[in-house]
């Protein structure tokens, strides 16, 4: 029995998506244990936990809370390239309703309110008016740093630095030893998972992502289910901005998540993720996000200039791809097989 | 058959419209803001991103993308920058540059197809990798020196009214018109618009799709190089992080010139125009003087809003592309 299913399991593992982003993540782990001795010690400082490992979680988390939307509106067969621009909207509302005098708890809620709104105008103009989703998030792209300026411009926009020890807490505190960012995003991964895959949503969103037409005649609210895949999209993003902007203590809309969403699009790419929509990995994207804030973190710690990350960044994304492609695959088969013969 | 051509033209008409009328609320609101000098200065200051947007509606026009763009252009720049640095004539390093922009897009075509995987995305690493390459090349801002660069900026010609053509906008306009030429009165660009508005209709219909496509991305690379030559002898330096986010203003100015993302429908000319608009608006904005730099970038955005909706509108009530 275990016999007959041995090679199936492994050419079932090898064959499925999980295993090549797992395999590139342990892989870079294990090639930074040989640069960098010492590089999985976990030491405890100051009440809670330090060391690289933990770092790469700690420095993922905006990027994978953005991966996680991203993952929603790609399976919808949509992108969102304004998700940096949210996340710097969502910034400067903070700023904004500190110096405005606001309970901390209650900003929160108009920096996630201000995210979600966002998410509502892209959800509008993909869903309602059929603009192709590129164009439609370029808009807010390019004019969302804009607001965010202008919104810092409101009270003076001299100082849009803020002391807040409860958004703070919720960026760069610990609790019982971990990073309380990541109970954060523990919490709102599950609650995610659960909505899409304990509901009908995630199936939904990947019917309408594989075929529009036909899961609008099956009865899919195509349009409805696009837009909330829009709005959640925006609600995780204004979360990343919540978390950078706590991070630093400014509102800075110039530069804060500045090229997010190429990281983002990555990570759901390096999980699984097709542009061509109709799937949604949610548990690889994490892992996607992983895989390129590892990246990040071992040059670093290798000594390379920081400036080596794009290339690798591109040469990581042209290697997935490739693997990814049905074309290259097909095409090293049938070469393979002409050299075997 | 008169009325289908008015149809497809409407986008054009309508940039061409609001450029007029923009131009002319500047007037109505500035002293000296309507004259000859000012236009001349916008055709100068925005040569760069109308020349990378020229090579954008070809790729757009296909039904593409390319977000390369801006590295090109920063790429292009520290190269030409540190060669000059060590002494290359900026025509040899510009030559240079050319031919590996054409190279550079021909390879991003040639994986595009070859792989048939989105543009966005391998554009996307293209972006990721010249950027990164700029910082292999130098982390610091070089000039460029040599006395070519000199002769580049001094050569103008005087327009009526204390106007001055300058040398960048020569180029550009001279590339506009090969641009042109090459869009609709050549096999290729017929080609281009074919594959735009139904790939597997041109497929049938005998159009090589390999190799449109690499031709495509690398008029797209040619032209993003050109641009970066120009940004580089225009501001006589080369900095690792020059056109950042370029590519979203040239991708701007292609959709304010009347093409349509989708494929298939627009022209080469309006994207000038489109590229002028943006160009108009800031230069308004500076003018004002109390409006804050933010105010560019929302008003591109709500710009490009109102463009893409009236598209989708003309799409919608006349049938542009059945």
């Amino acid at each position: 029995m275990s016999r007959s299913t041995e090679p199936n399991l492994m050419r079932r593992v090898l064959r499925g998506r999980a295993i090549w982003p797992l395999l590139a993540l342990a892989l870079i782990l294990v090639a930074d244990g040989f640069i960098a001795p010492g590089f999985y010690d976990i030491r405890i400082v100051e009440g809670r936990l330090f060391g690289n490992l933990i770092d790469i979680l700690y420095r993922a988390v905006p990027t994978a809370l953005v991966a996680l939307g991203m993952a929603l509106v790609i399976g919808t067969k949509g992108i969102d390239l304004s998700v940096g621009s949210i996340a710097a909207i969502s910034g400067a509302v903070i700023a904004w309703r500190i110096q405005a005098g606001d309970p901390h708890g209650l900003v929160l809620l108009y920096a996630l309110a201000a995210g979600a709104l966002c998410g509502v105008w892209n959800g509008a103009l993909v869903a309602i008016l059929g603009i192709q989703p590129i164009i439609a998030t370029l808009i807010l792209m390019v004019s969302g740093r804009g607001i965010g300026m202008l919104i810092n411009l409101i009270y003076g926009g001299t100082d849009p630095s803020f002391q807040s020890p409860f958004l703070q807490g919720l960026s760069t505190g610990s609790l019982f030893y971990i990073p309380t960012r990541l109970y954060v995003f523990a919490a709102i991964f599950i609650a995610l998972w659960l909505l899409v895959r304990r509901t009908a949503l995630g199936l939904f969103i990947e019917a309408t992502g594989g075929n529009a037409a036909a899961s609008a005649i099956a009865g899919v609210n195509a349009k409805l289910i696009t837009f909330a895949a829009y709005l959640l999209c925006g609600l995780l993003a204004g979360w990343a901005g919540v978390i950078l902007t706590a991070d630093t203590h400014t509102s800075d809309p110039v530069s804060v998540a500045l090229y997010i969403e190429l990281d983002a699009i990555l990570a759901v790419v390096i999980g699984g993720g097709s542009l061509a929509g109709g799937r949604i990995y949610l548990g690889m994207t994490v892992i996607g996000a992983l895989v390129i804030q590892a990246l990040t973190t071992s040059i670093l710690i290798s000594g390379l200039p920081p400036e080596y990350n794009l290339i690798i960044k591109a040469l990581v994304v042209l290697l997935v791809l490739v693997l990814q492609s049905d074309n290259a695959r097909r095409g090293l088969l049938s070469r393979l097989r002409r050299s075997a013969r | 058959m008169k009325t289908l051509l008015n149809r497809k033209h409407l986008p054009f008409f309508a940039t061409v419209t609001v450029f007029v009328a923009i131009f002319l609320i500047g007037g109505s609101m500035y002293n000296n803001f309507l004259s000859m000098r000012v236009f001349g200065n916008i055709l100068a200051d925005n040569s760069f991103i109308i020349i990378a947007a020229i090579g954008a509606t070809f790729v757009i026009l296909s039904g593409g993308i390319d977000l390369s763009i801006g590295s090109m252009i920063g790429f292009v720049g520290v190269c030409m920058a540190v060669l000059d640095s060590m002494g290359f004539d900026p025509l040899t390093t510009a030559v240079l540059m050319l031919v590996f922009g054409f190279a550079f897009g021909a390879f991003q075509g040639w994986v595009i197809d070859a792989l048939d995987i989105q543009p966005f995305i391998i554009t996307l690493a293209g972006l990721f990798l010249l950027r990164g390459m700029c910082f292999m090349v130098t982390i610091n801002s070089v000039p460029i020196t040599h006395e070519w660069a000199d002769l580049y900026s001094d050569i103008r010609i005087r327009l009526p009214g204390r106007g001055l053509l300058r040398s960048s906008a020569m180029v550009m306009l001279i590339s506009l018109a090969a641009a042109i030429f090459i869009a609709h009165f050549t096999r290729f660009g017929a080609n281009v618009y074919a594959i735009g508005g139904d790939k597997e209709s041109a497929r049938l219909m005998g159009v090589n799709i390999r190799r449109t496509t690499v031709l495509i991305y690398a008029t797209a690379g040619f032209y993003s190089a050109l641009a970066g030559v120009v940004y580089a002898l225009y501001t006589k330096s080369g900095y690792p992080l020059a056109g950042s986010t370029l590519e979203l203003s040239a991708i701007a100015a292609v959709v304010l010139g009347g093409t349509l993302l989708t494929g298939g429908v627009g022209t080469v000319a309006g994207t000038l125009f489109g590229g002028m608009i943006l160009g108009l608006i800031s230069t308004l904005i500076i003018f004002n003087g109390s409006l804050n730099s933010a105010w560019i970038l929302i008003s591109n955005g709500i710009l490009l809003f109102a463009f893409i909706v009236m598209h989708r509108l003309l799409v919608g009530t006349f049938g542009i592309r059945s």
